[in-house]
């Protein structure tokens, strides 16, 4: 068996070699096919940096009552940090957020000489709250709205809560995210069909031209693994120089996108790329074997009816 | 050894084989000859279990060989040596390699290998052609080549399609020398041809074609059409 194996991977290098011309465009139509698939890793990447960074501009404020004991805020603080959706809680108190209200303001003279003109703090301290998800806010703010088992009386010490005020940007914000997901991926699926089936067919005719070599190794008496093993060894060298190659190709393109469209991206496409790198090499090496074995595989499954 | 029993063979638009029956005893020479057309391929691929038939059945030895799951077909098959009017060799393999292919196919070792296929290239007259590819070689060249790999396995039965059809009469007489040879020693040919020159060189068994049947089946080694 071990005998056989190894005359399996012999030949198929060989093969390889011996290919020329048709190893050399097989091996450029897997390239391209691989380069699609880093491409849209790298744009998912910045799909998703993109949408993380709108979503992490989203968030919920819940104002106090002017004097609401500190000791009822903490524990419901605590509570909602408890909630599966919650992300983050942060407490400003009533003194922090008159300083940032001053500090805000600093150039509005009229608001600051009504402030003075009060004498005492009118704003009540707030707790701010990041959900995991933009479709969360509202059951926290839900949450927030009843007087809930956890925190009894807490309806009684909140002032407002400003989901409701922003409750149409962050829907429409959602949907965008979800839409933009939805989308991206389809486009991602369909990129990466329509490079199988272009893979799929240049494999298809390299192997086409040895359709009767095929018929021939079957006539002398060889085993069906035996005249399709090598051809399956061939596609898998395919996809590993396809990937050295689309790698390497990748490494400038990164380094240029790295150096001039990090401000318009939001990401450094190319600090993503070598600190992801071998997570992409292991995606992209995986891609290309599987691709240049099934294809040969189902290629060469056709001549081999008998 | 082989029996065909009332075997046919019909594509959309053609009979190939009609209702052929026969017998091939183990050690026979038999010269299968007919025009082109006449159904001599369909009979050889027959028996490869290369054509399945339309009716009746073929027999090596007890071997309903249209019955043979892959496995088994692919056992038969190294049981037979074939030869092609067109070679058939594997392009990108050396001589060396196409014939140590076959054997690597039943399952022999390297060490087998290494010491068999100098020693049957140099039979078939080919020792200074062992690392060139058969479009590097002549077609007397090329089918000597095809010749050593039937034979490197020693199978019980050689088929010979139409085997000096490209050769020039040199060519020709030292192919039909070599498989009258193997014969000699024991293993069964099965030659199809149209060539009457090789056919009363041989002189031995002559089954005629003609559009898909026996019509004679003549122990005297003589062509008649």
């Amino acid at each position: 068996m071990t005998t056989v194996f190894k005359r399996i991977i012999k030949a198929g290098f060989v093969n390889f070699k011996r290919g020329g011309l048709i190893s050399a465009a097989a091996v450029l139509v897997v390239t391209i096919t691989l380069s699609v698939i880093t491409a849209l890793i790298l744009l998912q990447a910045v799909l998703y940096f993109s949408l993380n960074a709108i979503k992490d501009k989203v968030d919920v404020t819940i104002y106090f009552t002017v004097g609401a004991p500190e000791s009822q805020i903490m524990v419901l603080k605590s509570s909602l940090l408890k909630l599966p959706e919650v992300a983050e809680v942060s407490y400003t108190d009533s003194e922090e957020a008159l300083r940032l209200f001053r500090a805000r303001h600093q150039s509005d003279y009229p608001t600051i000489a009504a402030l003075d003109e009060i004498g005492s703090n009118p704003l009540g301290a707030y707790i701010n709250v990041k959900a995991k998800e933009v479709s969360q806010y509202e059951s926290i703010a839900n949450f927030m709205k009843s007087d809930n088992a956890l925190v009894l009386g807490a309806s009684s010490i909140i002032d407002k809560v400003n989901y409701h005020q922003n409750k149409l940007v962050i829907d429409r914000l959602n949907a965008i995210i979800s839409g933009a997901q939805k989308l991206g991926f389809l486009i991602t699926l369909l990129l990466i069909i329509i490079s199988i089936i272009i893979t799929f067919n240049t494999i298809r005719l390299t192997i086409f031209v040895a359709k009767e070599e095929i018929g021939v190794m079957r006539l002398v008496g060889a085993s069906k693994m035996r005249v399709r093993g090598p051809f399956m060894i061939e596609g898998a060298i395919y996809g590993i120089i396809a990937t050295i190659v689309t790698l390497i190709l990748f490494w400038p393109a990164t380094a240029w996108l790295g150096r001039n469209m990090t401000d318009f991206l939001g990401l450094n496409i190319y600090d993503y790329y070598l600190s992801n790198f071998f997570k992409i090499f292991a995606i992209v090496l995986l891609s290309g074997i599987i691709l240049g074995t099934i294809s040969s595989f189902l290629a060469v499954r056709k001549y081999l009816n008998k | 050894m082989i029996y065909f029993n009332n075997v046919s063979k019909i594509y959309k638009d053609s009979v190939a084989l009609d209702d052929v029956t026969l017998t091939v005893a183990s050690g026979e020479f038999v010269s299968i000859v007919g025009h082109s057309g006449a159904g001599k391929t369909t009979f050889t691929k027959m028996i490869l279990a290369d054509e399945n038939p339309s009716a009746g059945t073929v027999f090596f030895e007890s071997i309903n060989v249209h019955k043979l799951k892959n496995k088994e077909l692919t056992k038969l098959r190294q049981r037979i040596g074939v030869v092609f009017q067109d070679f058939k060799l594997l392009s990108n393999k050396t001589a060396y390699e196409n014939i140590a292919f076959a054997m690597e196919a039943v399952g022999k070792t390297d060490e087998e290998i290494a010491s068999d296929v100098p020693h049957v290239l140099e039979l078939v007259d080919l020792s200074n052609r062992i690392f060139h590819f058969p479009n590097q070689m002549s077609g007397g060249e090329q089918q000597r080549l095809a010749i050593a790999r039937a034979i490197i396995n020693q199978p019980e039965l050689i088929i010979a399609d139409e085997p000096t059809g490209n050769l020039d009469p040199i060519n020709t007489h030292e192919i039909v020398q070599i498989l009258k040879k193997i014969n000699d020693l024991g293993t069964t040919v099965i030659l199809t041809t149209h060539n009457r020159g090789v056919i009363d060189s041989v002189g031995k068994r002559v089954i005629t074609m003609e559009h898909g049947k026996i019509v004679r089946d003549s122990k005297d080694g003589k062509y008649v059409i």
